[in-house]
């Protein structure tokens, strides 16, 4: 109980202190919503425009999660087929490169020449989120142990049942690693590419709406629509770091209590 | 006397940088027998290990076993467990590898582990162990397979004096009990003359036989053999091989 408080205690605190000072500061300088609503308001329009909210909620969500599993898809197999085929894999990575280098911001509209909307925004974020997949994955594949190699291959291991039990194993803790940074990501590129792409009308997700709700200086709604993208991304960042957890906790120092 | 388990004749080994590391070494194993190879960092030790495992080949000279090549068991010098893996399925790895299911394995791993006093730790994670006990699951999944000959490559050298002085009257017990033959690298001349009936002291640059030194059958192995003459001569001419060989290196 202690060690809760101890561990929660401190940020909870200070994010409720600003959300206490945000509150008096427009209500006791008197500044105009449209300027910065209350937290009070922000709330209250979140709720009142929760049809229009969680219809996009739900677009962005959608967005996200089809990017990311793309990008494990292709990560963790770039990464394999790298692992498998070196030349091949140093024909593509170069173009991995290129990829991730390139603002996804400035290829946005490019797709858009060739794509619906959607599907812009979706290849933007699977763009944003392969890369650390794919390099984390090839670099866990990269460094297993020598010995336990050499372990496997004096008792007669193949190459797929040393891939299987051990090789993937071992890259885990650096899969793991990808897969945050690439759920994260995931996010970003769904609201960034929203925003360049410009998608609107039916089908659009938050990033549309904070456009929108500013043209028209509801900012309220703006507010509302940013908080609903924060959560998402800390709802994101809490399940990644949950499965890492229980993938990770019975053996990896990253997962393993100091004092145990 | 029974063909030796394995010899080697005329064995050398230059590695891809040019580097020779063994020239001309012959060497025999008695099938029962108790080999250490010593010498200093270097001299190619772990590379005769190597090539008697079959994990390198040689590329002068040829290895010759008295029948088919039998059942090794190698320990690292790490004890190179799968940290995700618990102790049971650390010591079943090489009877999964063989293709063999969780339940046939099932009693020779509970042996295994008896035989190396973990009979308690089969659940328990290698993180949790201390390096003797993980040592010991080493040793338990070289045994797992029940060897015919036992390769170990320095595979106390990181332990602590208590640990190893108990790892080595636990080896002893554990090669009377199994009947495996040992062939053992270590740096120590005090480890190869409390353990092995021969000891081969080896010089560096390249890697070569300096003597072959019979450890005298003088009575159990047990703390008093450490004040028995067959020890205290083994160690002598030990330590003057490997000091007559030491060659130019500057120690």
């Amino acid at each position: 109980m202690s060690a809760l408080v101890a561990r929660f205690g401190p940020p909870l605190a200070a994010l409720a202190a600003l959300i206490a000072v945000w509150e008096a500061g427009v209500r006791l300088g008197g500044v105009a919503p449209y300027v910065l609503p209350a937290p009070s308001l922000v709330l209250a329009t979140l709720i009142a425009d929760w049809s229009v909210l969680s219809a996009s909620l739900w677009v962005t969500l959608e967005i996200t999660f089809a990017a990311l599993a793309l990008a494990l898809v292709g990560g963790v197999g770039l990464a394999l087929l790298i692992d498998g085929a070196r030349w091949l894999g140093r024909g593509l990575l170069p173009i991995a490169v290129i990829l991730q280098v390139t603002p996804v911001v400035a290829i946005a509209p490019i797709l858009l020449v060739w794509l619906s909307p959607s599907s812009a925004v979706l290849v933007c974020a699977f763009l944003v989120a392969f890369f650390p997949i794919l390099s984390n994955t090839a670099m866990g594949l990269a460094s297993t142990d020598k010995s336990l190699l050499e372990m496997f291959r004096l008792y007669g291991a193949g190459r797929w049942r040393t891939l299987w039990l051990l090789r993937l194993p071992a890259a885990l803790p650096d899969f793991l690693g990808g897969l945050r940074i690439g759920g994260g990501l995931a996010l970003i590129g769904a609201i960034v590419g929203e925003l360049a792409a410009g998608a609107a009308g039916q089908g659009s997700g938050l990033a549309f709406r904070i456009s929108e709700a500013g043209y028209r200086a509801n900012v309220p709604r703006m507010f509302a629509a940013l908080l609903l993208i924060s959560l998402t991304g800390l709802a994101m960042h809490a399940a990644t770091s949950l499965v890492s957890h229980l993938a990770l906790r019975r053996w990896h120092d990253s997962a393993v209590a100091r004092d145990a | 006397m029974s063909p030796p388990l394995v010899s080697l004749r005329g064995v050398g080994k230059t590695f891809a940088n040019g580097v020779t590391a063994l020239d001309n070494v012959s060497l025999d194993l008695r099938a029962g027998g108790f080999l250490s190879l010593v010498g200093p960092s270097g001299c190619g030790k772990s590379t005769v290990l190597r090539l008697i495992a079959g994990l390198a080949r040689p590329d002068r000279g040829e290895i010759l076993w008295a029948e088919t090549r039998p059942r090794i068991g190698f320990v690292f010098q790490d004890a190179t467990l799968l940290p995700w893996a618990n102790v049971f399925d650390n010591v079943r790895l090489p009877l999964r590898l063989a293709g063999q299911g969780a339940r046939d394995s099932a009693a020779a791993v509970a042996e295994a582990l008896r035989l190396v006093g973990l009979a308690d730790f089969a659940a328990a994670y290698p993180r949790e162990l201390s390096g003797g006990m993980k040592m010991r699951v080493s040793i338990a999944r070289a045994l797992v397979q029940r060897p015919h000959l036992l390769l170990m490559d320095e595979p106390f050298a990181a332990l602590d004096e208590i640990a190893r002085l108990r790892l080595n009257d636990d080896l002893l017990r554990l090669k009377a009990e199994t009947g495996a033959s040992v062939v053992f690298v270590t740096h120590s001349v005090y480890e190869s003359a409390y353990l092995s009936d021969r000891i081969a002291v080896m010089s560096p640059r390249p890697g070569a036989i300096a003597a072959i030194i019979d450890v005298a059958d003088d009575g159990p192995r047990t703390r008093d053999f450490r004040r028995a003459p067959a020890y205290l001569d083994a160690c002598a001419a030990a330590a003057d091989a490997l000091r007559a060989h030491a060659g130019k290196a500057v120690a």
